[in-house]
């Protein structure tokens, strides 16, 4: 081998490609192999591991030791337990709460910034900014905002409403909603930036032409802009709502899923079964639950938004 | 028609003035950050420092063990540097053949990424951990690159293979009338011609990698090769309610990636509405 001129494999493989064999010619570019590490891999981490973890679901493991098959008991404790019921209530909360807030607020931004202004590039930067941030980084931002010596209620005092100062993310009734807003905030610009793509998309002549023949701006975004940027919503909807089923760092940071459990999520719960608490089976079944609510959702969101966005 | 007129003006000026109230916790992220002790106790949320106090970076910088932070930023960078790596190298790759072969498995193949890219970490995340735990790769740096790659690479799959069937065969069947081989048509031709692809996939993996708290928590957390996150997480548990303190490591954490955003802010933009768009 070493003593092969380097010029030997170049003219072998030359005088090989005439004789390709079947397997070279499955493709006529690049090889299929390529793709094998790339699909060894997914297979590996999303597949088997995802597998591994609903068999896990069925049985009572701690993590170590041996465990026993208990069939669908682990679902029947998560679906008596009120706490638990709370989490799944809280999932939908803050996935739902934050879609519809994110996107029609990215959608307004967007349509404010989309023409005519001279700093629009400069705004869509400062609105975009959040979305690059760690959510944990800017959930401790929030945390002093809500604190109780913090600004909202230093606000709330000079302006006379005094009555309403609380220590909201202590709050069990406002809990939830600090953690709402600091997700709607730092995702507007994202939103923002898709709605934006797709208005880019709306031909101007189109819209002129709309405008001369009297249509008003509410009929001119509804028949003429909205069709348009369909594939837009359900891109930002469907991926608000799946982030949204799995918030997990603003809570931590935020609240810790508390006070008395008010603001756990299943994602909280998942991790603090299984890490926390060490109960692998139980926490691997709250987890099955959450796979299937984001699968249910996500092909439900695809159904919905697909064949309309083809219009 | 669409011209600039008073009434464009005043939606001009109302939007800086909502943006300013949008911004509004970055002036109290700088301005508590830099209070000293006795003064973020004496002064309330609202008034800035009298002075700029930077004694808190100070101790954010040289803090050790659990919290060191420096380190986690170290760790972060290396490991989000990997992970980019392995993400465009293997993302490339796996998508181009995708998206060349015209065979039934390569469609299965796709969709196989597709589903991929909802199915949600947490079911896997507790075999993932005794597997790794057994190959001794929790608390590694190798070990989260893997992960991460792995965890990431569906959609960096599908972004490659959307631009690679956006992309015509003519380079590739010049290139082959040339005699160049397939892995140089593929590194010296086609990947090349993919940079948007590469930009998008290295934005968007990058950022989910460097920000991601929940995988490393779980995978690295006590160790010794912390990302910024745990650290940070750590840190400001050790912390009760020194704000000054805390909005000081937030800073640090936030520095990083807020110079590549405002350096590079229409890359990251168009990273995103465009390779979502795909």
């Amino acid at each position: 081998m070493t003593t092969t001129t380097p010029a030997r494999p170049a003219t072998a493989a030359r005088a090989a490609r005439p004789a390709a064999t079947d397997r070279n010619r499955l493709m006529k570019f690049g090889h299929w192999w390529w793709a094998l590490p790339g699909i060894l891999l997914v297979l590996g981490i999303h597949y088997v591991a995802t597998s591994i973890g609903g068999f896990f679901a069925f049985t009572n493991w701690s993590g170590i030791g041996s465990f026993e098959f208990i069939g669908f008991d682990n679902f029947v404790k998560i679906f008596q337990d009120p706490s638990k019921i709370g989490a799944l209530l809280n999932t939908l909360f803050l996935a739902f709460g934050s879609v519809i807030l994110t996107n029609v607020a990215g959608l307004l931004l967007a349509v404010a910034l989309n023409r005519g202004l001279r700093t629009r590039l400069a705004l869509r930067t400062l609105f975009f900014m959040p979305v690059v941030l760690s959510p944990l980084a800017v959930s401790y931002i929030w945390k002093f905002i809500f604190d109780y010596n913090g600004p909202i209620n230093l606000v709330l005092k000079s302006v006379g409403l005094g009555d309403l100062v609380t220590s909201w993310t202590a709050d069990p009734t406002w809990a939830i909603w600090t953690v709402l807003v600091v997700i709607t905030w730092q995702n507007t610009g994202f939103a923002m930036v898709i709605y934006l793509a797709g208005l880019a998309s709306v031909p101007v002549e189109i819209e002129e032409a709309a405008a001369l023949d009297g249509a008003g701006m509410w009929k001119r975004f509804w028949n003429v802009v909205f069709p348009s940027i369909r594939p837009a919503v359900a891109i930002a909807t469907t991926l608000g709502l799946v982030n949204g089923l799995r918030v997990f760092d603003q809570i931590m940071a935020l609240t810790g899923g508390g006070p008395a459990g008010a603001t756990e999520n299943l994602a909280t719960q998942v991790y603090k079964q299984s890490f926390a608490l060490g109960n692998f089976g139980y926490g691997a079944a709250l987890a099955l639950v959450l796979t299937v609510i984001i699968l249910f959702f996500a092909v439900l969101q695809q159904r919905v938004t697909a064949p309309r966005a083809e219009v | 028609m669409f011209r600039y007129t008073g009434f464009t003006a005043l939606r001009e000026v109302g939007l800086w003035v909502l943006a300013l109230v949008f911004l509004a916790p970055f002036y109290f992220l700088i301005s508590t950050a830099l209070k000293s002790d006795a003064e973020t106790l004496s002064t309330n949320a609202l008034t800035p420092p009298s002075a700029p106090d930077f004694s808190n970076f100070v101790k954010v910088v040289t803090a050790t063990g659990n919290s060191n932070v420096m380190l986690g930023l170290l760790n972060s960078v290396l490991i989000t540097a990997g992970s980019m790596i392995v993400l465009v190298l293997l993302g490339s790759l796996t998508g181009y053949v995708i998206a060349r072969s015209t065979r039934r498995w390569s469609r299965a193949t796709y969709y196989l990424f597709l589903v991929a890219i909802v199915l949600p970490t947490q079911l896997g995340t507790v075999p993932l951990y005794i597997g790794a735990r057994s190959l001794h790769l929790t608390g590694s740096v190798w070990g989260m690159i893997i992960l991460y790659g792995g965890m990431l690479l569906p959609l960096s799959v599908f972004l490659y293979a959307g631009f690679f069937r956006g992309l015509g065969t003519d380079f590739e069947e010049a290139a082959t009338i040339d005699g160049a081989s397939r892995t140089q048509i593929f590194f010296r031709i086609v990947l090349p011609l993919m940079s948007p692809a590469t930009g998008t996939v290295a934005i968007l993996a990058g950022l989910i990698v460097w920000n991601d708290f929940f995988t490393s928590l779980i995978f690295l957390g006590g160790s010794a090769n912390q990302t910024l996150p745990v650290a940070m997480y750590y840190y400001i548990g050790s912390l009760v309610s020194s704000w000054n303190q805390i909005f000081a490591i937030v800073i640090v954490s936030m520095i990083p990636i807020l110079a590549f955003y405002l350096f590079a802010q229409k890359r990251f933009i168009q990273g995103f509405s465009g390779g979502l768009k795909g």
